[in-house]
């Protein structure tokens, strides 16, 4: 590890220490409806949306109807951005006349739930497959819309603590609505503004080809970079308008945008873990909570960063240097530090986008952002996602190690029973459920090269790596999915219509069936009478918590995932130091991210 | 009892709030209910009752499944024979303890249950006719609404009111306290119990409840678990345990393609056995909290009917444990029954002896405990012996409401004591005068909390009596542990807020509630539960029933009326107060069973993985003996040991659950600290020895 790789981790850390507090003073002051500096200037919107849909500011929804509000419109959403897709041969802003072909079925379905749940997985390259239109007004305009709705959900969770014996939970159209106007469209403006200060290309230009020194001819993808750039940061969307996202010099040109984009993703998720605390009126819990992910976070890029820092113990034996560590699949301009960061950060929130290649991190490397995934991506998190996520760990907690004070359990001055519990259980479940039947089903399932499902045969004949590395790919192809973390591990070729339901499907079971029982748990716990705290009571804000809180996400996860990975990246790590590697088996695959 | 064995149940530590002698307490393994456990224990294999337990219902499945893969390899010729039947065997026998440590506490509750159905014997009872002539007829025939009689050693045939009479009455049937009780008509103490025995004089008992729903029923079937249903608390952890067993089921049921895909991608072993796949799957389940979530349940009830408290549905004991705010009676909890004489204090010119003697003189005849008191403070400061008045020429006043004075006339003196007000004005009638630095005196009393007897010789005032309320020895120390766990004790008095403050202080309340009616009491209840507390009380009268049946917790005195009995949701069989604070604690021991059980079998389950997973891949993967740190010694010993381990800490842990963990008072972060490196640091690092202990046991063997 070098000095200036481990001052920019703490520097990266220390500033978002700073901005947890404004960034969640500011969040708190938009869902609780009161005025910001910015309502002089978007107020007007606001208001025009909610005369244009009819949407009564004042009118307040039981978690049922805030829930089927959310479903009905990520519906809504989805088939948008299908028609969207398969029309794209017929629309305009297609200067590379990108045709139908391309956009299959199941790849316009899986690209449309993507970006609907937040996960933005991909399992095209933009450059090679979308029209520009397509790019911003399905994919940009849910990236937007997806963030929003995370965040509400979290808000509302935190009301159903931060309430007594109501039925409501507030208003998902309003929360939505406030999410884009005053939270994600403002901070992509001033994001894309900087970021194409800084490089970042922002044209409706068709591809431009040159000539290399060598004489070779060379595409050059042009296309409105910048403006989807930013959002896919701070909304934690993460899928990039190229296929090699922000390892793309376009999307992320200097050390300086990566550290912005870095900071960009943590920016809300660790402001509402400062608006937890101040809505339930003790902001040492919020606190607590931003302790827990920072713990976790700094766990993470301590195993991460070493182990990528040393690079790989068979190419040192072979006598290369290893000073500058693995830099397989990393760019030059970040290096390891800035990548070991960026791989650790973009999956312990949903975001999903990588400026390295995780496919060729280092086992243990490798194993972090993973298992980051596995736990539910609840350090910071997704926007809103980490925050529900983390309360749902709280929950298990608190309701285990709970009862040892000697009371039934309660968090936050609300008693968690039945209901909470079974809700939290079946969110629990049904991730884990996905994950893993996919990830079995994939391992051994096998298609017949002629038929429709799978064209290169096997589930297994789309991996590029064998062994415990190809095992890797599969498993984190559907952690991510079902995560809605949306990064890859690459080297699997998941366009096929296999990959893309079943992944579509994991993406839609990991965002709905992850919500909706929390939607129920803010219902079930808005409606109870807040208990009285006393020396009694469970202290949930202290470092005790925080360490029961991060020893409880990190046992639930390695309880439920250890057996996958042991067969997966720790088989590898062990492979790796006794000299064996995975190599390509088949010829090369274009990098699919 | 028959055998009513007493044996400290808790840990001696003086600081322990669960007293030591318990009047029902019997040994934690009596021959008798050992043998009747075991014999239940195959009974419950049943897996149609089995179902109930998801946690062993699989862990049943999987030891049918593994037997019957056994007996088809035993005819077919599969390999590895000796191995599978040890894992059959081992699961069978996972499955029978914890179906060992749920019928031995029902066994211990059966057996108390018939301890007290012996005593319930068809009686014979005489039925008062309308003519005012009785009837013989058996108490079966009695219903609610009939007049018996019942005399000198007549059975009490059923539960009833005392209207006429009053008796000595043997309630050790209910109570296991075989002094006798007097029960007498009007008042707080005319309910009478069914099964109790008259001792003395003769009694008109109006009968109060039907055939099989007396008190005893209720009490025979709540103890034998009849009428036993989850409470809340249990029925969310059984929710827990049955998802993350689902999740588990899932991570092992993957596992398969898992390995299949490895094994065809290195083409080196051979993918795991059913029997180990089955073995990893039950190692993995919470198999400890599943196996002995109902056995903690049933033990608490048991451990509070130990204290001779009659919970009437484990919900009551669960929310004992969640209490916030204690309501004590002043009298008879916090204070000694009676108010005590401490102090002579004499007006100028009066020697203490003086009024000592006239003092003690007036109240010979009071046969009060403030009366006997004053008589015998007189005889330890003064050493003025109680006098035989007989010689004299004496006539004793009583004391009355109108007049609120007593005393003597004696040889021609009028010695008077009582209310400051009464003995002023009845020197004033005599002729004399009261000084104000009387009055004074008498109010510096009344502020300190104590009650001023003035005490009077004709015309002239002697002094005063300082009477006090004497707060329980120890009283204090148990209202500061209550501190500790976070509640609030409130005093609740019929004194004026003077008097009770003073008290207050002195016993070290949180709070009080001073001239209380019973109206106040409820409404106090009412806002306490507004602002999000649980209360607990305890009472005994008619008139503290709104308010026992308001409170979340509420302790009827068994000494009292029905209509308490009815409104609470315990009887104290002793009609102990003070017992509502070690009811709380029972409470809280138990969700610390609970939840020590839940998070210890969980955090086992890190130490199963480190032996399965090597041993499962080490023919596929030899790399993944780096994951052996228990260095086991062969694939076939690391399944088995940890099956073994998991089966025995079940059997191992039944002491711990039917007696409940330890629990000492303290604050909820101290105590979730000791607990969490108990049962959670401790969960984890403890099966690693365990299971490589077993290892070696069966290396050692050659068992595997």
């Amino acid at each position: 590890m070098t000095t200036p790789g481990v001052l920019q981790i703490v520097v990266f850390f220390l500033v978002v220490v700073a901005l947890t507090k404004p960034m969640g003073l500011f969040l708190t002051q938009v869902y609780e409806g009161r005025r910001t500096f910015l309502h002089p200037v978007l107020r007007w919107l606001e208001a025009l949306i909610y005369k244009l849909c009819g949407i009564r500011e004042d009118e307040e929804q039981k978690w049922t109807q805030y829930s089927f509000a959310l479903i009905l419109f990520s519906v809504v959403g989805v088939v948008l951005a299908y028609v969207l897709q398969r029309a794209q041969g017929h629309l305009p802003l297609n200067p590379q006349n990108f045709g139908t072909p391309v956009m299959t079925p199941d790849l316009a379905f899986n690209t449309a739930v993507s970006f609907v749940t937040n996960t933005n997985w991909q399992s095209y390259s933009g450059e090679s497959t979308v029209s520009y239109l397509i790019q911003m007004a399905a994919l940009t305009v849910q990236n937007f819309l997806s963030g929003a709705a995370g965040i509400a959900v979290a808000v509302a969770l935190t009301r159903g603590f931060a309430r007594q014996q109501v039925k409501t939970i507030g208003n998902f159209w309003v929360d939505l609505t406030r999410g884009v106007v005053y939270v994600l469209l403002p901070l992509s403006i001033v994001g894309a503004l900087f970021l194409c200060s800084q490089g970042v290309i922002q044209n409706l230009k068709p591809n431009v080809v040159v000539q290399t020194l060598e004489g070779a001819q060379q595409v050059i993808p042009m296309g409105p970079v910048a403006s989807q750039e930013s959002i896919k940061m701070v909304g934690t969307n993460g899928g990039g308008f190229f296929g090699a996202n922000s390892a793309h010099p376009f999307e992320n040109p200097t050390p300086l945008t990566n550290f912005v984009q870095l900071v960009m993703i943590f920016l809300i998720p660790a402001g509402l873990t400062y608006l937890f605390g101040r809505m339930v009126k003790d902001t040492r819990q919020g606190w607590a909570i931003f302790a827990t992910m920072s713990l976790l976070f700094l766990i993470g890029v301590a195993i991460t960063y070493p182990a990528e820092q040393a690079g790989n113990p068979i190419l040192t034996k072979l006598g290369l240097d290893s000073t500058s560590g693995n830099m397989e699949g990393k760019e030059v301009r970040f290096g390891v530090s800035a990548s070991s960061l960026f791989a650790v950060v973009t999956t312990d929130a949903s975001c999903g986008a990588v400026n390295a290649m995780h496919d060729s991190l280092t086992p243990l490397g490798g194993l972090v952002p993973l298992f980051n995934i596995e736990t539910g991506e609840v350090i910071f998190g997704g926007v809103g996602a980490g925050l529900y996520g983390m309360l749902l760990f709280a929950i298990v907690a608190v309701f285990i190690a709970g009862l040892m004070v000697g009371r039934t359990p309660e968090y936050i001055g609300k008693k968690i029973e039945q209901k909470e519990v079974k809700m939290a259980m079946l969110a629990l479940i049904a991730t884990a459920a996905s994950i893993l039947i996919f990830s079995g089903i994939s391992s051994v399932v096998d298609f017949s090269k002629t038929g429709y499902w799978n064209p290169p045969g096997a589930g297994t004949a789309n991996l590029t790596n064998s062994g415990p590395h190809g095992f890797a790919e599969i498993l984190y192809a559907f952690s991510s999915g079902a995560g809605n973390n949306g990064s890859a591990f690459g080297g699997i070729n998941t366009n096929t219509p296999w990959y893309n339901l079943t992944m579509g499907l994991d993406m839609l079971i990991g965002r709905f069936l992850f919500i909706i029982p929390l939607l129920a748990v803010a219902g079930s716990l808005a409606a109870k009478k807040r208990v009285a705290t006393t020396s009694g009571t469970f202290p949930t804000h202290g470092p005790l918590f925080v360490g029961l809180l991060a020893g409880t996400v990190v046992i639930v996860g390695a309880l439920t995932y250890f057996p996958a990975l042991a067969l997966g990246p720790i088989v590898e790590h062990f492979l790796m130091y006794s000299g064996k590697l995975f190599a390509a088996v088949v010829g090369s695959l274009p990098i699919w991210s | 009892m028959p055998t009513a064995i007493e044996q400290p149940l808790i840990s001696a530590d003086p600081t322990d709030l669960i007293p030591k002698r318990l009047a029902r307490a019997r040994p934690l393994f009596d021959p008798e209910i050992l043998g009747r456990a075991t014999k239940q224990s195959f009974v419950k294999l049943n897996p149609v009752t089995l179902m109930k337990n998801p946690v062993m219902f699989v862990v049943e499945v999987g030891a049918a499944v593994t037997t019957v893969i056994l007996v088809r390899d035993l005819f077919g010729g599969g390999a590895a024979i000796g191995f599978q039947v040890q894992i059959a065997i081992w699961l069978w026998f996972t499955v029978l303890f914890a179906n060992f440590a749920e019928a031995m506490a029902e066994a211990r509750g059966k057996a108390q249950a018939e301890a007290l159905r012996k005593t319930k014997t068809d009686s014979v009872a005489k039925r008062l006719l309308g003519s005012g002539k009785t009837e013989e007829v058996t108490s079966s025939q009695l219903r609610s609404g009939d007049v018996v009689i019942c005399e000198t050693n007549d059975i009490i045939p059923g539960d009833g009111e005392v209207i006429d009479g009053i008796a000595t009455v043997d309630e050790s049937v209910i109570t296991g306290e075989s002094a006798p009780v007097i029960r007498e008509s009007g008042g707080d103490r005319s309910a009478v119990t069914g099964g109790t025995k008259v001792l003395s004089d003769h009694v008109k008992i109006k009968i109060t409840s039907n055939p099989g729903e007396t008190f005893l029923d209720r009490m025979i079937a709540l103890v034998e678990g009849a009428e036993r249903q989850k409470t809340p608390n249990e029925i969310a952890l059984n929710i827990l345990i049955a998802g993350l067993t689902l999740i588990f089921l899932l991570a092992v049921v993957t596992l398969q393609p898992f390995a299949a895909y490895s094994v065809a991608s290195t083409g080196l072993g051979h993918v795991p056995s059913v029997a180990v796949l089955v073995a990893l799957l039950v190692c993995l389940i919470p198999t400890t909290i599943g196996g002995l979530l109902s056995a903690i349940g049933i033990a608490g009830m048991d451990r509070v009917m130990q204290h001779n408290v009659l919970a009437m549905s484990g919900r009551a004991v669960e929310a004992s444990g969640d209490v916030n705010t204690l309501l004590l009676d002043k009298t008879g909890t916090i204070t000694l029954g009676n108010r005590q004489a401490v102090e002579f204090l004499v007006v100028e010119g009066v020697t203490e002896l003086d009024l000592a003697d006239a003092a003690q003189l007036s109240s010979l005849a009071d046969e009060t405990p403030e009366g006997r008191s004053i008589v015998v403070l007189a005889k330890e400061k003064h050493g003025l012996r109680g006098r035989e008045v007989g010689e004299h020429e004496a006539r004793f006043i009583p004391f009355s409401a109108y007049t609120r004075m007593s005393g003597v006339d004696i040889d021609g003196r009028m010695l008077r004591k009582g209310a400051t007000e009464a003995i002023i004005n009845f020197v004033v009638e005599q002729g004399g005068t009261a000084p104000a630095s009387f009055r004074e005196l008498s109010d510096r009393i009344s502020r300190s909390g104590g009650t001023p007897l003035a005490v009077a010789d004709g015309p002239r005032l002697l002094g005063i009596v300082h009477l006090k309320d004497i707060v329980k020895g120890g009283m204090k120390e148990r209202i500061g542990q209550l501190r500790a766990m976070g509640i609030r004790s409130i005093m609740i008095t019929g004194d004026n807020p003077l008097t009770a403050a003073a008290i207050a202080s002195e016993a070290g309340v949180d709070d009080f509630l001073a001239q209380a009616t019973p109206k106040d009491k409820l409404e106090f209840i009412r806002k306490e539960q507004a602002e999000g507390r649980l209360v607990a009380m305890t009472g005994d009268g008619t008139n503290d029933a709104p308010a026992l049946a308001q409170a979340d917790v509420g302790v009827a005195m068994n000494t009292g009326t029905m209509a308490a009995k009815e409104a609470g949701n315990m009887v104290d069989l002793d009609s102990n107060p003070t017992k509502l604070i070690e009811i709380v604690a029972i409470g809280k021991q138990l969700l610390i069973t609970r939840g020590a059980l839940t998070t210890f079998s969980i955090a086992n389950d890190v130490a199963k993985y480190f032996a399965i997973i090597p041993a499962m891949f080490l023919t596929t993967y030899p790399v993944l003996g780096h994951l052996n740190i228990m260095k086991l010694h062969s694939p076939e010993s690391a399944v088995l040991a940890a099956v073994i381990f998991n089966a025995l800490i079940i059997i191992a842990l039944v002491p711990l659950a039917l007696r409940g963990v330890a629990y000492r008072p303290q604050g909820a972060a101290a105590l979730l600290r000791r607990n969490l490196l108990i049962y959670g640091v401790g969960g984890i690092l403890v099966p690693f020895p365990g299971i490589w202990v077993i290892d070696r046991l069966l290396a050692f063997l050659r068992l595997a």
